[in-house]
């Protein structure tokens, strides 16, 4: 899509002229640098609780964002009024914030190059409404439909539409149209009067309708969900202290989110706050991880054409054979640490300043068959499903909490295990990795990452691995 | 803000909505203006200020609802709003219970509640960012093993929020806060920690003195530094304030009406059964004046009020809004919560748990041996089963005192037998957001390390 085209120019009537005017109104001040983050943001939900469609919402929300920077200082202002003398407001605002010696003085915008990695002619968010209302009435009878002790279901589809334009000082100019859709089911399982379990499974992405009609149904997920709160009513207790923990492959990838991703934001290593700080080129995993973050694979959740700053997402390599190569830069802090962003600026939306965040963030396929590495454990667990996680950026100590799990007794799988945190130190957790599988999977798309209150959609991914020892939080 | 102008859009949104078919509607405004400050060794880092504000609709035909919100106010923005939420009903299913709350239910506190005070707005920058300042600074200074720091902030907001439906409900209500908070690096050899202290207030006379607030964040984080992972046991557990915080969290999780009638929480079921120990009382309180949960009505139009939900370890009542007490056969207690749009979910009110006798330090001082908790981490908790799983650090206690700071840890157990294994509860409660809780020991838990 070309700025023309745009709903901000199409709609709105805004001209490259008026984006240059109130560029310059941000710099009126001084400063090194500008951007301005147009969004339109359309948005709809269903939700099916005891078989009812008991909720259908849809919503528009719009505004501007205005950033200016000098030095290490920025200033931000932001208006949900896109008339011409509330964006100048905001600009002389942020113009104020940020005062210092005027440097910029001239810029011309140019629309550059950026990806295509989501041709999606019609957005989920513009399909009729009866459509996508079956997709959870499906997905209600797919789960009740699985198992007789399956009792409750609840399924959620969301979608949005995310038109985005982003002008800068020095003169890019970018136009975005970012679809996003998200179907999750959640089953309850109870057996002869016992406690009830949960599963949970869900999956999207940036693709069209047709994605969850052909390839991803909503039986597919449904059947996911029933699964497994049915394998979680034989479970036992987990075990707590150290031992191998086998992560199957997809979304278990969420270790490196946390125990690596976070802790490589630039952010906080230019501050020095990070437990990788100072480690470029030192080995922080065994050599048989490499670990990428690419916001460039078609149609995933984590995927931007261009980043919240309008410079085109990269695949960036930050640990090679296990060692550090590179951290998640976005304007501030490359400008300030010398080096170029990585296509890594991301926000979650015109209320809010950028910062250095993760898109699809996955390990690199080895050589071992996934059997094998199961076969290779006389006593541990084999976690395939987690819910969240969370850092301590700091001491680079991680959790994340497996929903899902078995123990692996003799090399093969027996008992599941009920829920379970684990925990481990970034820096020192993939040094324990001596088996990485040939199965390298993504997630299905449920991710959403948190950062200083601002939320970003993420994807997640990995193959089947053995760490020898991890700490396991158990009871038994 | 002009406040009038408001309260009648959004009657005229509802007096719309009924024109165009709805046969209820309710619609809620948010206003509000937000600043922040932030500043990172003793330089100004960020700055943000702005306003907001949106509508948010929800109608019913029948027993049919929809729903939507915009932040476009214009004539031609609430037309859409009102079209989209009534296009809605059509794919909704008929539900018998769904509907506004009954006539007699509706209801707003009189009197002062001490939600807005207006020196929050009349705060001049430079003033602001000084406050920032001197509470990381104060941090810097304290000690020489201070010598990095994530920064300070000072951030405020006020609003208004106001609330119209189709049954003649009008009512709306100003709040403001302020906040004051800083994160320092302490470092000792290859050890790096950080911890945090913050102080938060309706009026910006309410707030600590930054100077504490740096000196709170110092000693906090200069005491998990060489913290060592200690040997799996079981051990009673002692948690602070702060995260004791979180059990109140877990538990009223667990009393949600929606998870009640869906029986997907550990205590359901149970209402008038011994959950928790005897000196476990647990209140729900959106009237106290002054406080962060506090507020003349819910999200529904409701009056809010004082519910005790736990009495002396006997559950005595669910937090309900109008559809999950009319599925679960009972009263709303004045809990509807919702953002801007969308069907009222169920929120707090000053969620606490009432305090106990003893100082922190008389319970510490009666643990041989165990675990004095100052951090959770992770999501590990299953509100269905109960079972309780999460990443922990803290300090050790040895013979009654904190001896070494201990991470990298978990502790785990189950809801069930946790809330009926406190053994003591602190004297310490205090109010730094809408849910409070003193100090928590709990007899025996598993910590799990190496």
């Amino acid at each position: 899509m070309r700025f023309s085209e745009s709903i901000f120019a199409a709609r709105f009537g805004i001209t490259r002229q008026d984006l240059e005017n109130y560029l310059g109104e941000a710099l009126s001040q001084g400063g090194d640098y500008a951007d301005l983050y147009f969004e339109y943001l359309v948005t709809s939900s269903i939700g099916i609780d005891e078989s009812m469609v008991k909720s259908a919402a849809q919503g528009v929300s719009m505004g501007v964002g205005v950033r200016v920077i000098s030095g290490e200082r920025t200033g931000y202002a932001y208006s949900d009024d896109l008339s011409p003398e509330k964006i100048r407001k905001a600009a002389n605002v942020a113009a104020h914030i940020a005062a210092a010696p005027a440097k910029v003085e001239k810029f011309d915008l140019n629309e550059g190059r950026k990806h295509n990695l989501y041709p999606v002619l019609t957005a989920p968010t513009e399909t009729a409404f009866s459509e996508r209302v079956d997709l959870v009435k499906r997905a209600d009878r797919a789960a009740r439909a699985f198992d007789s002790r399956i009792f409750q279901v609840q399924a959620v589809y969301a979608d949005n539409l995310r038109q985005v334009l982003v002008a800068t000082s020095e003169g890019r100019l970018s136009v975005d149209r970012q679809p996003l859709a998200r179907l999750s089911v959640s089953a309850l399982a109870r057996q002869s009067g016992g406690p009830p379990q949960r599963g949970h499974a869900g999956g999207g992405g940036r693709m069209d309708l047709d994605y969850f009609l052909k390839e991803k149904t909503p039986e597919y997920f449904a059947h996911e969900a029933a699964r497994e709160a049915i394998a979680m009513l034989d479970a036992v207790e987990a075990p707590a202290g150290e031992m191998t923990v086998v992560l199957g492959p997809g979304w278990p990838g969420i270790l490196l989110h946390e125990a690596v991703g976070h802790g490589l934001e630039a952010d906080f290593n230019r501050k020095g706050v990070s437990a990788f700080s100072g480690r470029m080129g030192q080995k922080v995993a065994s050599e048989l991880c490499t670990v990428v973050d690419d916001g460039t694979i078609g149609s995933r959740r984590g995927s931007l054409n261009v980043d919240d700053e309008g410079q085109p997402t990269q695949r960036n390599v930050l640990i090679e054979n296990g060692v550090l190569r590179a951290y998640l830069q976005d304007k501030l802090s490359s400008t300030l640490l010398g080096a170029e962003s990585t296509g890594s600026g991301r926000r979650e939306s015109y209320a809010h300043i950028p910062m250095p965040r993760m898109t699809n963030t996955f390990m690199m396929a080895g050589e071992s068959d996934p059997e094998e590495i199961i076969r290779s454990v006389p006593k541990g667990l084999y976690c395939v499903n987690f819910g969240g996680g969370q850092v301590d950026i700091t001491s680079g100590n991680f959790v994340f909490s497996a929903s899902e799990s078995y123990f692996i007794e003799d090399g093969k799988l027996t008992r599941p295990v009920r829920n379970a945190t684990l925990i481990g130190n970034g820096p020192e957790a993939l040094k324990y990795v001596s088996m990485v599988g040939n199965d390298l999977r993504l997630d299905e798309g449920i991710g959403t990452c948190g950062k200083d209150g601002q939320s970003v959609p993420v994807g997640v991914g990995i193959p089947t691995i053995k760490i020898d020892k991890m700490t396991v939080g158990g009871t038994a | 803000m002009i406040s009038n102008y408001l309260l009648e859009l959004a009657q005229d949104i509802v007096m719309r909505a009924r024109a165009a078919g709805a046969s209820d509607a309710e619609c809620t405004i948010a206003e509000g203006e937000e600043f922040s400050a932030n500043v990172r060794m003793r330089e100004v880092e960020n700055l943000k200020e702005a306003g907001s504000r949106g509508a948010g609709l929800r109608i019913l035909i029948g027993r049919h609802t929809g729903a939507s919100y915009t932040s476009d106010l214009s004539n031609d923005g609430i037309a859409h709003l009102v079209k989209s939420a009534i296009e809605l009903a059509d794919i909704t299913t008929e539900d018998p219970h769904a509907g506004l709350p009954d006539p007699e239910e509706f209801g707003t506190l009189e009197g002062d509640l001490e939600m807005y005070s207006p020196d929050v707005a009349e705060l001049d920058t430079a003033f602001k960012i000084e406050i920032a300042k001197r509470a990381e600074d104060a941090a810097l200074t304290s000690d020489p093993r201070i010598s990095n720091s994530e920064g300070a902030s000072f951030d405020n907001y006020v609003g208004r929020h106001i609330f119209a439906n189709s049954r003649e409900f009008a009512g709306e209500y100003r709040s403001s806060y302020c906040s004051l908070s800083t994160s320092p690096v302490a470092r000792e050899g290859e050890s790096m920690e950080r911890d945090y202290w913050y102080t938060m207030a309706r009026g910006f006379a309410g707030l600590e003195a930054p100077e504490h607030v740096g000196r709170m964040a110092a000693q906090r984080a200069l005491r998990r530094l060489n913290a060592v992972k200690v040997e799996t046991q079981r051990v009673p557990v002692v948690f602070e304030p702060r995260t004791a915080r979180s059990l109140l969290d877990n538990i009223f999780e667990a009393v949600h009406g929606m998870s009640i009638y869906r029986e997907e929480s550990f205590l359901a079921g149970k209402l008038g059964e011994k959950v928790a120990s005897d000196d476990v009382t647990v209140i729900d309180d959106g009237t106290l004046p002054g406080l962060f949960g506090t507020s003349p009505f819910d999200d529904e139009g409701v009056a809010s009020r004082r519910t005790v939900v736990i009495e002396r370890g006997v559950l005595k009542s669910y937090l309900m809004n109008t559809y999950a007490a009319r599925k679960l056969g009972m009263k709303t207690t004045g809990n509807a919560s919702r953002g801007l749009t969308g069907n009222a979910g169920i929120g707090h009110g000053n969620f606490f748990l009432e305090k106990g006798v003893q100082t922190p330090e008389q319970i510490v001082a009666g643990i041989p041996n165990g675990f004095y908790v100052t951090e959770l981490m992770g999501f590990g908790v299953n509100v269905v089963t109960g079972d309780y799983s999460r990443g922990a650090a803290g300090m050790w206690i040895r013979n009654g005192e904190l001896a070494f700071a201990v991470s990298e840890v978990t502790i785990a157990g189950n809801l069930n037998d946790m809330l009926r294994g406190i053994e003591a509860i602190g004297s310490d409660l205090e109010f730094r957001g809408s849910v409070a809780a003193p100090t928590i020991k709990m007899g025996e838990m598993t910590v799990g390390g190496k």
